[in-house]
C-alpha cells in the first residue's frame, strides 16, 4: 500500500489498515531474521539517525539492527555524546541533524511532544521512538504484532495493562492502538499511578488485580521506575511487588491460554515475578524479535514513501 | 481667560461626539462637540475625528525584565508597549535580576523610566516580600516603600511557610502596603504551565490541578480575615478559587483579586489544538483552564468578585520559547494585545463596558491608590484616543514589547491606540 504518512508519532495517525499492513509487512521481514545471512538489500544507500536523548538500550539497538538488515546506513546520537548536553536547543540539534540529510530520524526524548517538535521543522522522516510520557508507537505496534502473531485477530480479545499507567508513553500508545484493532482493555493500578481523568481512557478501569486480571486473554506488565517511591507514589517496592505484583497466582484466573507481555527492561520479582517471566505463557521474547521485526517494516515503509502528505 | 492646554477635537465618547478641555494636567470639561470653539483658545489642539475617547488603563501585573534579564525586555520598551498598549500605570513585578528588594533596586528602575518615558507611563515598582525571593526572611517594605513601592509580592515564588507568610501579611500591612499573592501551592503545583487535565493527560504532560490555586487562595481569604488586613491575589484562574473568593467577600474579608486576558480568551484545549500541539506559547502560569473555568472567570469578572484585570505581561526570548513545552519558561507577553482582546469581548458582548472600566480603569486605580481619570472635572487628563475599527496581525512588526511569546500570535485584532496621553501630555 502507498505510504501516506510523513512521520510516526503516534500510532492515533493510523487507520486500522495500516496497521493490518505493517503487521503484513513485518511477518514479511521476519523471514529474514530467521536466515543465517540476516540482510537485504532494500534501503540500500538511505541513511536513518537514531537520535536518543534519553538512555535506551533496546530501542535503540532494535532500531539499529532493523537499519542494518534492510542494509541502511544507521548513525547514532546519543545524550552522553551530542550537543545537548552542551546546552543546543532541540530546534538547533534538528536542523543540524537535517543538514546531514538522513531518510529518517529516530528519535527517543524524555519531552512529551518532542518528535513532534522535530517533525514540525524537518523534511525528513521522524520517527518517535518514545516521548516522555505521550506515546511509544513503535512499541505498541510490535506488542500489537506479537498478539496478532499469537491469536490472529485481536478482536474481542481482553487485554490487561497492569502498571504504572500515569508516566507511561507504552501505555497510553497500547491503549489506543489495542482498541483499533478490536481489542477490549483494561487497565490496573493503584490510584497513584493513574491519571485523575483515565474515566476518559477508552480502558475499564480497576484497581484490585485479582478482579482485574479474570478472564483476560494477555497481561501488559509496565516497568516500574524505581524512584516512584521517593515522589510519595507508593510506599516500598515490597507492597507494590505484593499487590500490583504479577504472579502465577493471579493468572489462574485468566483465560486458560493467557499471554504475559513486558516491553523491558523487566524489575523481576516487582511488577512481575521473576519465574513468570521465564514461562511458557511469556512472549517477553517474542516482543524482541518481533520489535526487530517491526522496526524493518516501519524503516521499510516511511524511508521509501513517496510524496504524500505534508 | 488665558489659555487652556489641550483641546481634543471631536471625539468619540459614549456614543456622542465631545470636544474635551484639558488645561494643568487636569480635565476641565467634556462637552458636545460645538463649531462655535475658538481654536485659538488652547496651546494645542488633537483632531480625534472618528477615534474612541478612552480613560487610560493599569496594568497591575508586569514583568518588566530590567534589570537582569533585558533580552526579554526592558524598561524602555516594556513601557513603549505599555504605552500603545492603552497603558498609563504599570506595576512592575520584583523577579528581576538582582531582585528589587532594597531601595537602590526600587530606584534604579525609577530613573530608568524617568529617562526614556519622563511623561509616563507612571512605572510603580512593586518590593520583594522575601529576601530575594527566598521565602526566608521578611524584605525591608518600609525602605521599599519610602522607594517608592506600592505593594509587596513574592511573585512566581510562592511562600512555602504560612507562618512566615502570616507574618509577612502583618509586617507588610503595617506600614499600609497590601500584599500581592501568587495561588499556588508550590508543592501541588510545579510549574510545568498545564492544567492537569484530559488534555494534559493525552499529550502526556505532568499538569497542575486547579484544587492547588484553590487551596492557596483559601489559605489567603483565612488569613486576610484572621488578621483584619488587605489581600490581593494575581491571575485567578478558576472556578474553585472564584466560589472562594465569592464567599470571603460575602463575609466582608478585605479581599481583591485579578485575573488576566488569556484566562478569558483561551483553555487548555488550545494546546490540543492540531496547530499548536506542544507549543510553548500556551504555557502560562497559572495555566490555561477548562472552558467551565473560563466561563466562571468570565462571570465573576462582570459581576465583580473578580475586582478587575492584570495582564501578567511575561516576556520571553522567542529561542526561549521555542523548545520542548518541559523545557520552556511560562509566560505570555500582555502588553500589547490586552486592550484590543479584551475590547473585543465587550464588543461581542461577553463583557459588559461596566466590566471592562472597572477592570482597567477604576479596579486597580482604587485598588493601589494610583490616579485615575473619570472623565469628571479635575481628574488627571490621562486619556488615550482609540481607533475602534483598525485591524491589525499580532506578530513581531505589530508588537512594541520585546517579547513576542503569545498564543494570539497570528490572530488579528480589532482596535489600536492612535495617541495616548497622561496628565496632559502625549507620551505616543
Amino acid at each position: 500500500m502507498q505510504w501516506l504518512h510523513k512521520d510516526l508519532l503516534d500510532v492515533s495517525q493510523l487507520s486500522r489498515s495500516e496497521v493490518m499492513s505493517l503487521f503484513e509487512t513485518a511477518r514479511h521481514f521476519q523471514e529474514i531474521n530467521e536466515r543465517p545471512v540476516k540482510k537485504v538489500p532494500t534501503l540500500r544507500g538511505r541513511s536513518v539517525v537514531l537520535f536518543f536523548a534519553e538512555p535506551s538500550t533496546r530501542t535503540k539497538t532494535s532500531f539499529d539492527v532493523a537499519g542494518k538488515r534492510l542494509s541502511a546506513d544507521t548513525f547514532s546520537l546519543a545524550k552522553s555524546s551530542s550537543s545537548l548536553t552542551k546546552g543546543e536547543t532541540l530546534k538547533d540539534t534538528a536542523l543540524t541533524l537535517q543538514a546531514m540529510a538522513p531518510d529518517a530520524i529516530v528519535i527517543r526524548h524524555w519531552c512529551s511532544g518532542a518528535a513532534r517538535f522535530m517533525a514540525d521543522r524537518l523534511d525528513c522522516s521522524i520517527i518517535n521512538a518514545g516521548d516522555g510520557r505521550h506515546a511509544h508507537p513503535t512499541q505498541a505496534l510490535l506488542d500489537g504484532f506479537t498478539l496478532y502473531q499469537e491469536w490472529g485477530d485481536l478482536s474481542g480479545k481482553t487485554v490487561l495493562i497492569l502498571g504504572d499507567v500515569t508516566h507511561s508513553r507504552v501505555a497510553r500508545s497500547n491503549v489506543i492502538l489495542l482498541n483499533k484493532m478490536g481489542a477490549r482493555v483494561r487497565i490496573c493500578a493503584p490510584r497513584t499511578l493513574l491519571p485523575r481523568t483515565v474515566k476518559s481512557w477508552r480502558a475499564e478501569v480497576f484497581h484490585d488485580l485479582d478482579e482485574a486480571v479474570r478472564d483476560v486473554d494477555a497481561v501488559m506488565c509496565l516497568r516500574l521506575q524505581l524512584e516512584r517511591q521517593k515522589q510519595g507514589l507508593l510506599p516500598d517496592l515490597r507492597e507494590y511487588a505484593s499487590t500490583y505484583g504479577l504472579s502465577a497466582r493471579h493468572l489462574e484466573k485468566a483465560s486458560r491460554d493467557v499471554r504475559v507481555l513486558h516491553p523491558g527492561p523487566m524489575n523481576r520479582g516487582v511488577e512481575i515475578a521473576s519465574d513468570l517471566a521465564d514461562a511458557d505463557c511469556s512472549l517477553v521474547l517474542d516482543q524482541v524479535a518481533n520489535g526487530v521485526s517491526m522496526r524493518m517494516a516501519l524503516l521499510f515503509q516511511y524511508m521509501t514513501r513517496k510524496g504524500g502528505e505534508e | 481667560m488665558s489659555r487652556m492646554d489641550l483641546l481634543v477635537r471631536r471625539a468619540m465618547f459614549e456614543g456622542r461626539e465631545v470636544d474635551v478641555i484639558v488645561n494643568e494636567g487636569r480635565i476641565v470639561e467634556i462637552r458636545d462637540c460645538s463649531a462655535e470653539i475658538d481654536l485659538e483658545e488652547f496651546e494645542q489642539v488633537e483632531d480625534a475625528y472618528g477615534l474612541q475617547l478612552m480613560a487610560s488603563m493599569t496594568d497591575v501585573h508586569v514583568h518588566l525584565r530590567e534589570p537582569g534579564f533585558e533580552y526579554k525586555e526592558d524598561i524602555r520598551s516594556g513601557l513603549g508597549a505599555a504605552a500603545w498598549g492603552g497603558f498609563g500605570n504599570v506595576l512592575c513585578m520584583a523577579n528581576t535580576s538582582p531582585v528589587n528588594d532594597s531601595a537602590s533596586v526600587t530606584e534604579a528602575m525609577q530613573e530608568k523610566a524617568n529617562i526614556y518615558w519622563p511623561d509616563g507611563p507612571r512605572l510603580f515598582p512593586i518590593g520583594a516580600l522575601t529576601k530575594g525571593l527566598k521565602g526566608d526572611e521578611l524584605a525591608p517594605v518600609a525602605e521599599l516603600r519610602d522607594a517608592g513601592c506600592v505593594a509587596v509580592s513574592n511573585d512566581g515564588v510562592p511562600v512555602k511557610n504560612t507562618d512566615l507568610f502570616r507574618k509577612a501579611m502583618d509586617y507588610a500591612a503595617n506600614f499600609g502596603m497590601t500584599v500581592i499573592d501568587h495561588c499556588e501551592d508550590p508543592y501541588m503545583a510545579v510549574g510545568v504551565g498545564v492544567n492537569e487535565g484530559e488534555v494534559s493527560d493525552r499529550l502526556g504532560l505532568a499538569g497542575q490541578p486547579d484544587v492547588a490555586e484553590a487551596l492557596q487562595v483559601s489559605r489567603d481569604v483565612l488569613l486576610a480575615e484572621y488578621l483584619d488586613i488587605p489581600i490581593h491575589l494575581a491571575h485567578v484562574s478558576c472556578e474553585k478559587a472564584v466560589e472562594i473568593i465569592r464567599q470571603a467577600k460575602a463575609r466582608g474579608v478585605k479581599v481583591t483579586a485579578e485575573t488576566c486576558p488569556h484566562y478569558l480568551l483561551l483553555t487548555d484545549e488550545w494546546l490540543a489544538e492540531p496547530e499548536n500541539e506542544y507549543s510553548a506559547m500556551g504555557k502560562v502560569n497559572p495555566p490555561l483552564r477548562t472552558e467551565r473555568d473560563r466561563q466562571a472567570m468570565i462571570a465573576a469578572l462582570n459581576d465583580g468578585t473578580i475586582d478587575f484585570l492584570a495582564t501578567d505581561h511575561a516576556p520571553h526570548g522567542m529561542h526561549e520559547k521555542e523548545v520542548e513545552m518541559d523545557v520552556a519558561p511560562c509566560g505570555i507577553s500582555g502588553l500589547d494585545t490586552a486592550l484590543a482582546a479584551t475590547w473585543a469581548l465587550v464588543q461581542d458582548g461577553t463583557l459588559s463596558r461596566e466590566a471592562f472600566d472597572r477592570a482597567w480603569v477604576t479596579g486597580p486605580a482604587q485598588t493601589f491608590g494610583l490616579p485615575v481619570n473619570r472623565f469628571q472635572p479635575g481628574d488627571t487628563a490621562d486619556f488615550f484616543l482609540f481607533d475602534p475599527e483598525e485591524e491589525w496581525v499580532v506578530g513581531p512588526g505589530t508588537m512594541h514589547s520585546k517579547g513576542k511569546n503569545t498564543p494570539l500570535a497570528g490572530a488579528t485584532l480589532k482596535g489600536r491606540v492612535k495617541t495616548h496621553f497622561l496628565a496632559g501630555k502625549k507620551i505616543v
